[in-house]
């Protein structure tokens, strides 16, 4: 396992490596600088800040530059925020993110699994239909459109939650900016484990159990569940995928002071080391997480360690 | 031609697919012809008539919006460019995933191990930063919206293809073709290529909501279509920063789109039982 795992973590670092090239690179070749936007400088000013921010060097140097401070995670200075860093300007951000982020996901597993666990043991039944539709429509609405629809008739008509961030306190302001970013993920884990919890439910273990008198939420407790959860679980990359890029929205409607509201305004700023690092550090968080789920996936599944 | 007439039999008989059908043509058809018969032009202010509510006045059907301009008019041209983006996009992510897929497949081995391991790391990176990144280093213009969305969206599309060509490939016609001399690239794209369509149209209509989704929430932070062209995503922008005064801003553009992906998707749900059904059953 710990042959496994960290033959996994060295299949990672040319993915990063990637990424960071890929990144970079793109960045690098946008047409104008990131001085050219502002009132016209004095040439000497304007060479000076190229020298500072190292863009006056051949592009595989400043590459080489940025790889081996990226290491000591040194993601240089912020081109608009100009006291802060971009490391930083993460390190602040992040935790907001991460919070809302966590708890998005575990109230999707919670209800995903709940409802799509409900479909399958009532299919073909009203109840296995109306959560069948009602994931196809969290599917298909994205979280920018479920986000202010939320807050209109949550927040602003009735009045119940609050609608922004700021000048609230406690848990009642996570509760819409949670839900909007649950709510496609929910959509997504119940359709899931329907389809793998009908297979499971299907299987000759389970018609054994079946045959010894076992009860169905016995059956659905003990041996189930489990396998059930194994695309679920596969899933899991995907998901923290979509709840990253939610957030990026979510956080802009609610105002709050995450990482994703820092890299749109960074985006529409052009700014382009914190975007640069932003990506990078979502890219770098992505592939971890995918490497973890994979880790847990070999854990519960032993079939697969063997290829 | 019988198994075309087959598949049309299947699909007419299918009721949540010529439902949704139903809605998107007449949605579509709406947002053609509804903006030729208004009094209104998709970029005229008029400061006289800010943010009027829906009603009869003016034939101002869905209300105006915070610069007077007709909201009919701009959720219908809006409308027509999600379409459009959408299906830009998708016949972009159709080509390559189809070219890669069947190239993939076709050669198989060492080349094959490599390029489906090149798709497997793409599919793990949170892609739509990338194409943010690309839109920041970029002027924004609609041909690189549609590459860049058209090139998240191939990667599905390759997959399936790769699987599919890897069993068309062992077929009799396929080394007939091969033993009479036919070059790879014309066994690609003439042989195989051609009975891959099925597969192709059930994922492509699978892709157009993706690429909805995807234009649509970059026109929603600002980065996508600009002023004062606009796409159903930058009017849920505008009436985000509206709705406590004119919740008809946000509701009416935010619905078209629900209903617009809503349909694609089961749309896409049903061509898949249709064209599935002799595997399923």
């Amino acid at each position: 396992m710990l042959r496994y795992a960290l033959l996994r973590l060295l299949g990672a670092i040319p993915t990063l490596l990637l990424v960071i090239v890929l990144a970079f690179l793109m960045v690098h070749a946008a047409p104008g600088g990131p001085f050219d936007d502002e009132r016209v400088l004095p040439p000497e000013t304007r060479a000076a800040l190229e020298a500072a921010y190292d863009l006056d060097e051949p592009l595989h140097q400043q590459l080489l530059g940025y790889l081996s401070r990226l290491v000591r995670g040194d993601m240089g200075p912020s081109y608009r925020y100009r006291d802060h860093t971009v490391s930083e300007l993460i390190g602040n951000a992040f935790p907001v993110s991460l919070k809302l982020g966590a708890m998005a996901m575990l109230l999707a597993i919670v209800i995903g699994v709940a409802a799509g666990s409900l479909a399958a043991l009532r299919r073909n039944t009203l109840v296995d239909r109306a959560v069948m539709v009602l994931a196809m429509t969290g599917i298909s609405i994205p979280v920018f459109v479920i986000a202010p629809v939320l807050v209109l008739f949550l927040a602003v008509n009735l009045n119940w939650l609050p609608a922004g961030w700021s000048g609230n306190e406690g848990a009642a302001r996570f509760v819409l900016p949670v839900v909007a970013l649950a709510l496609p993920q929910i959509a997504y884990i119940a359709r899931l484990t329907r389809a793998s919890m009908i297979d499971v439910l299907a299987s000759d273990f389970v018609r054994t159990a079946r045959a010894q008198g076992l009860g169905t939420s016995a059956i659905v407790r003990y041996h189930a569940l489990k396998p059930a959860m194994l695309p679920v679980l596969s899933y899991m990359g995907p998901a923290i995928a979509a709840i990253l890029t939610g957030s990026v929205v979510v956080e802009e409607i609610f105002g709050i002071p995450g990482l994703g509201q820092f890299f749109v305004r960074g985006a529409l700023n052009r700014d382009y080391t914190l975007v640069l690092g932003i990506v990078i550090f979502y890219a770098t968080l992505v592939v971890l997480l995918n490497l973890v789920v994979d880790l847990l996936y070999s854990a519960i599944d032993p079939r697969i360690r063997r290829r | 031609m019988r198994m075309l007439a087959d598949t049309l039999r299947r699909m007419s008989k299918s009721r949540s697919l010529m439902f949704s059908a139903g809605i998107l043509v007449s949605i579509v058809i709406v947002a053609i012809v509804g903006p030729m018969l208004s009094p209104h032009d998709y970029q005229q202010t008029d400061f006289d008539n800010l943010l009027h509510a829906p009603g009869r006045a003016h034939m101002q059907f869905f209300g105006t919006d915070d610069l007077g301009r007709d909201l009919f008019v701009r959720s219908m041209l809006g409308v027509q460019v999600t379409i459009v983006v959408a299906i830009v996009a998708s016949i972009v992510s159709l080509v390559i995933g189809v070219a890669y897929g069947a190239i993939a497949g076709y050669v198989g081995g060492r080349v094959d191990a490599v390029m489906m391991r090149f798709v497997d790391t793409l599919y793990a990176l949170p892609f739509i930063f990338f194409v943010i990144l690309l839109m920041v280093a970029f002027e924004r213009n609609f041909l690189l919206i549609f590459v860049a969305i058209g090139a998240i969206n191939w990667l599905d599309m390759a997959r399936i293809v790769r699987g599919q060509t890897l069993s068309l490939r062992e077929r009799e016609f396929v080394d007939a073709a091969r033993l009479t001399g036919v070059s790879a690239a014309r066994i690609i794209f003439r042989h195989i290529a051609p009975n891959l369509v099925g597969v192709v149209i059930v994922y492509v209509t699978l892709t157009i909501p993706q690429a909805i989704l995807v234009e649509s929430f970059l026109s929603f932070l600002g980065l996508g279509i600009q002023e004062p062209q606009t796409s159903l995503g930058a009017l849920v922008d505008a009436g985000v920063n509206q709705m406590e005064g004119a919740s008809w801003m946000l509701l009416i553009p935010a619905a078209l789109l629900a209903v617009i992906l809503l349909c694609f998707n089961f749309l896409g749900d049903a061509m898949r039982d249709v064209f599935d059904a002799k595997d399923a059953r």
